[in-house]
Order: C-alpha cells, then sequence, then structure tokens
C-alpha cells in the first residue's frame, strides 16, 4: 500500500471541487434570477443554497486539515452513510404506512391539504424506499466493500463526500418537486429534467470514485461482491441516461417533453423500469449478500464459481426481461414473447444465486438459532428465491392477464423490497455499525430479535392480503354473467378489497415499527451503550458456541 | 437500416455473439489454473489489514 503522511490543506481534488461548487454557485444564482416558473424558482434556490453551503463547508474543512491518510480506511464517510440509509428508510416506511391507510380510507385524503393526497405521496414513498432508503444502503455498503476486499482507502480524496451530498441533493429536490407537483410521469423515474441531470453527474462521479479504488487495488482479481456494485452503478447510468433524454420546453422552465412518443416510449420506460428491479434492488443487493453473508458467517461463499456463473447470466438475462410489464399491449407481440422467455429464464441465474447464499451457512446453520442478524440475512436471501419464483410466472402472458393491474403485483414487488432488500440492508447496518463504531456488539441483540420477527410478521400480512386481494381482483374484472355483461362494476371490486387493504396497512405498520426498534437500537450502539440485562460476550456461556450438527 | 434487417441481425448475428460471449466467460470460469485464484479470491473478505 502506498504510504503517504495525512496530508493538511488542499489537493487537487479539493481544489476541482471547490472550482466545481463556486460555478454552480454562480450559475444558480443567474438561473433562479432569469426563470419566472415558481416550482423552478423554489429549486433554484434549494439547489444555490445546497451549491453554497458545499463551499462553505469545503472551506471549513479545507482550513482544518483533510484526512486523506493512505494507510487508513475513509471510515467517515460509512458513518454518514449508515446514518442517511436509516434517516430514509424510516421516512419512506412511514409515508408507505400513511398511504397504506389512505388507500384504506380515502377520506384520509384531506381536500385543504391536497399537496398531502396519495397521488402526490405516492412517488415519494417510492422514491424514498427505492433511492434514498435502497440507493443510500448501497452506496455505503458498496464504499465499504470496495476498500476491504480491494484494501485500498477509497479513490478521490473528498470526491467521496461530493457523491453523498450531492445524491442527498438529489433526493430532495426529487422529494419537494413530487409534493409541488413537478413530474415527468415516468414511473420510478419522475423527477425532471434539471433533476436528471444533477443525478447523473452525481453518478458519474460515483463510478469514477469506485473505479478509482479498484484500480489501487494490489492484488490481480477483483472479488465478486465488486462486480455486482460495478454492473448496478453502470447499468443505472445507462438506464437512467436512457430512460430520461428529453427536451425541455425553456431552459427557465420545470416541463419537458421526451424524445421518445407512444410504444417506444412504454418500451423504454419498462425497459428502464424493470432494469431498475434487476441492477438497482437486485445486482446492487446482492453485492450486499457477496461480502456480508460470507462475513457474517465466517466462511468463504459457498462456490466462488457458481457465483460468476450467477453474475454473467444475470447480467446477458435481466437486461431483456422489461417487456413483460407490456403484454396485451401495441407492443409487437414476439417483444413480448421475448420478455416473458427472458423472464423465465431468470429462474436460473436467481435461484443458483440463492442457493449460492444459502449453502454458504453449509456447517454453521446453528448461527440461524443464535445470530439474529445472521437470520434476518438468511431470510432476506430466502425472500429473494421466493419473489424470483413468482415473478417469472408472473411474466408469462396467460397468468399475466390476471395478475397485471391488480394488488398481485403490488405484494409481489413488496415480497422482494420488504424482504429481500429491506432484510439485507438491515442485516448489513446491524454488522457496519459495531465494526465502524468499534463497539464490541450492538446494544441489544434481544432488540434484533424483535426487529426480525415484528418485521416479519409484517411482510406476512402485506404480502397474503395482497395475494387474496389481487386475485380476486383479477377474477372479479374477468367475471360475465349468463348475458355476457360484467359481473361486476369497478367499484363493487374496491370495495370487495377494504378489509385486505386494511391488513396490508396493518403490515406496513408492522415493518415500520421494527425499522424504530432498529433505529433506536443502532443510536445506542453508536453512544457505545450496552444493555444491562444483556452482558457483553466475556460473561456469555461458551455453549452457543457449540455448532447444530 | 430498417425494421426488417434490424430484427434479422439481432435474431441470428445478435445471438450468436452473446452466445459465444457467455460461452467464453464460463470457460474462463472452469478453466483450471484459474482455481487458486479463484479460492484467493473467496478468502479476500477475511484479509482486509490495510499495508
Amino acid at each position: 500500500m502506498e504510504k503517504s503522511m495525512p496530508r493538511k490543506g488542499m489537493g487537487l481534488d479539493v481544489l476541482t471541487l471547490a472550482v466545481v461548487l463556486i460555478v454552480l454557485s454562480v450559475l444558480g444564482l443567474l438561473w433562479s434570477a432569469g426563470t419566472q416558473d415558481p416550482l423552478l424558482q423554489v429549486h433554484t434556490w434549494i439547489m444555490t443554497g445546497a451549491f453554497v453551503l458545499g463551499l462553505v463547508a469545503l472551506a471549513m474543512k479545507g482550513f482544518a486539515g483533510l484526512d486523506n491518510d493512505q494507510s487508513r480506511y475513509n471510515e467517515g464517510i460509512i458513518k454518514a452513510g449508515v446514518i442517511a440509509t436509516l434517516f430514509w428508510g424510516i421516512v419512506g416506511f412511514l409515508v408507505g404506512v400513511i398511504i397504506a391507510f389512505q388507500l384504506a380510507f380515502p377520506a384520509l385524503n384531506i381536500e385543504g391539504i391536497g399537496w398531502l393526497n396519495f397521488g402526490r405521496l405516492r412517488p415519494i414513498h417510492t422514491s424514498a424506499v427505492i433511492f434514498a432508503f435502497g440507493g443510500n444502503a448501497l452506496m455505503v455498503t458498496s464504499f465499504y466493500v470496495v476498500q476491504r476486499t480491494n484494501r485500498a482507502r477509497l479513490a478521490g480524496g473528498i470526491w467521496p463526500w461530493f457523491v453523498f451530498w450531492g445524491y442527498q441533493l438529489f433526493i430532495l429536490l426529487a422529494a419537494s418537486g413530487y409534493i409541488m407537483g413537478v413530474t415527468q410521469s415516468k414511473e420510478y423515474a419522475e423527477p425532471e429534467w434539471y433533476v436528471d441531470i444533477w443525478l447523473t453527474v452525481v453518478w458519474v462521479s460515483y463510478l469514477l470514485v469506485f473505479l478509482g479504488t479498484l484500480m489501487k487495488r494490489k492484488q490481480a482479481h477483483i472479488y465478486v461482491a465488486n462486480w455486482f456494485y460495478l454492473s448496478f452503478i453502470v447499468t443505472v447510468a445507462m438506464l437512467h441516461i436512457v430512460n430520461n433524454l428529453s427536451m425541455p420546453v425553456t431552459l427557465y422552465g420545470i416541463k419537458s417533453y421526451s424524445a421518445f412518443s407512444g410504444v417506444q416510449d412504454a418500451l423504454t420506460q419498462w425497459w428502464y423500469g424493470h432494469n431498475a428491479v434487476g441492477f438497482f434492488l437486485t445486482a446492487g443487493f446482492l453485492g450486499i449478500m457477496y461480502y456480508f453473508v460470507p462475513k457474517r458467517a465466517e466462511r468463504p461463499v459457498y462456490s466462488y464459481r457458481l457465483s460468476i456463473i450467477h453474475f454473467w447470466a444475470l447480467i446477458f438475462t435481466y437486461i431483456w426481461a422489461g417487456p413483460h410489464h407490456l403484454h396485451y399491449t401495441a407492443l409487437p407481440e414476439w417483444t413480448q414473447t421475448l420478455g416473458m422467455v427472458f423472464s423465465v429464464v431468470l429462474w436460473m441465474p436467481s435461484w443458483g444465486g440463492m442457493i449460492n447464499g444459502l449453502m454458504t451457512l453449509s456447517g454453521a446453520w446453528d448461527k440461524l438459532r443464535t445470530d439474529p442478524v445472521m437470520r434476518m440475512m438468511v431470510v432476506s436471501v430466502a425472500f429473494y428465491g421466493m419473489s424470483t419464483f413468482e415473478g417469472p410466472v408472473m411474466a408469462i402472458r396467460s397468468v399475466n392477464s390476471l395478475s397485471h393491474y391488480t394488488d398481485w403485483t403490488v405484494g409481489h414487488v413488496h415480497s422482494g423490497t420488504l424482504g429481500w432488500v429491506g432484510f439485507v440492508s438491515f442485516g448489513a447496518i446491524y454488522c457496519l455499525v459495531p465494526w465502524i463504531w468499534k463497539r464490541k456488539r450492538l446494544y441489544s441483540n434481544d432488540m434484533v430479535e424483535w426487529h426480525f420477527w415484528i418485521a416479519t410478521i409484517g411482510i406476512v400480512f402485506y404480502i397474503t392480503s395482497m395475494w387474496v386481494s389481487g386475485i380476486m381482483q383479477g377474477l372479479m374484472w374477468r367475471a360475465y354473467n349468463s348475458f355476457g355483461f360484467l359481473e361486476y362494476s369497478f367499484v363493487e371490486t374496491v370495495e370487495a378489497m377494504h378489509p385486505y387493504y386494511i391488513i396490508r396497512a396493518t403490515g406496513g405498520l408492522l415493518f415500520l415499527i421494527g425499522a424504530l426498534i432498529m433505529a433506536y437500537n443502532i443510536w445506542r450502539t453508536i453512544r457505545g451503550d450496552v444493555r444491562k440485562v444483556e452482558p457483553l460476550p466475556e460473561a456469555e456461556p461458551l455453549a452457543a458456541a457449540i455448532p447444530a450438527e | 437500416m430498417n425494421y426488417e434487417a434490424m430484427a434479422h441481425f439481432a435474431q441470428t448475428w445478435g445471438m450468436i455473439y452473446f452466445m459465444l460471449i457467455f460461452a467464453g466467460a464460463v470457460t474462463y470460469i472452469f478453466w483450471p489454473s484459474n482455481r487458486k485464484k479463484f479460492e484467493d479470491a473467496a478468502n479476500s473478505p477475511f484479509n482486509e489489514e490495510l499495508d
């Protein structure tokens, strides 16, 4: 490892960032002065304010002396990322619970505060959980894993901090935009053109920081978790740029028009949308699995070769699955069939990867009983297996004719996001916090048990109610009476779903309660507390170490 | 290039191109001399001292 003294003052990284921020601050000021659009005015103020704040922070840090010691890992950014992940997770889950109750009880959409109705809050929920919670979880774990497995400090000096704060600014702009009604109406890609450009800048910086760290490695081979992270970063950049190709009406207004129209626009959107699932919610979190599961189980991954096959098969297959979102539409039938076939083929890499993750515990199954964090991650991999079994079934055209546009889809998505994405992220954070803050253990293992069981019961409530509600909804829509008329009116199906909506909202509430318990546990761990009724490891009986076999 | 020519190219040469790349990846994975490298890599999470 390259040895160097802790650096004081300005380096090239600080200098370039300072120049970028000065230019952006001036541009932001001119832009806010030029626009007549009240919504864009709010956003230009937020952006200019953020750039100026960034400059102030940079100046204060620069004078104090910047730590870029190459003989130590960058751990400050990991701490910030863990806190951001938890914060946005709770915001996202909370908004999810609110909109679930709004669906069950429409009176909660209060007329006087229209900006808090379901239509405005729904994209806040989806973006907050996917991009704010999931995105921060991926960013923080990728920064941790790329440093540790390549034994190199994060590259780019101050730039990882630009990536971190730039991403938080993106989240703030997206969420405040949705509340004000700034949206380009593309699902999971709602932010307008200028927010898209900002995310592109941040994301390319993220890619450069990640690649720069990989280039500093000493060994020839790059550990597989990094492959998954890299494919996530590269593919999301590609998807984001292509799906958001659009022309603003004026540089001083929020509104833009997509470069595509009609069925081309629909296919581009779902090529983006499904690969957001494939590369953001799957490949990225598989990066977490391939590092944190072996690390926590204290044994290498079951089969390293299988992990590479998993990687390439997943990459080759996922990118074609998007058209299954457009069955029975104007999309050419062969394209629909292509999407369907590739979705079914995805079974193989998904289950190969799931088996690889689960079998890593081979010989250490007792940890499932003794270590709630390990159990959380194993259950997350089981949910990965379950939702990647369900997904291909739903992508088959004849099944899709029943499931599409119903709550079954919503239930499927949540078994993947709450079960797989949520639990594997919680597991990774429960691992990271004691490692990074140098604590012997979490504040309380019992609280992890409570979190695990409350959240698991919440997920079961959620997905079972949505199965029943969704299949019922689909069957009611296609029911004809003896005269060939539709048996049910639309509102009758809505009425029939009411009890399931309440069960679903309760499930979501339980998941939120679990996350609040986690936040308390993590806060106490960071403070260095240990729960009195659960003494430290020295006092624990050695019997816990005897394997189950 | 019209739509038919594009579709024809994708369904023949495009497919062969992807299959060859995938075959290359599988060959790399099972190449005997790579075994040691993969074993070392699998253990890299357990060796994280910086220096």
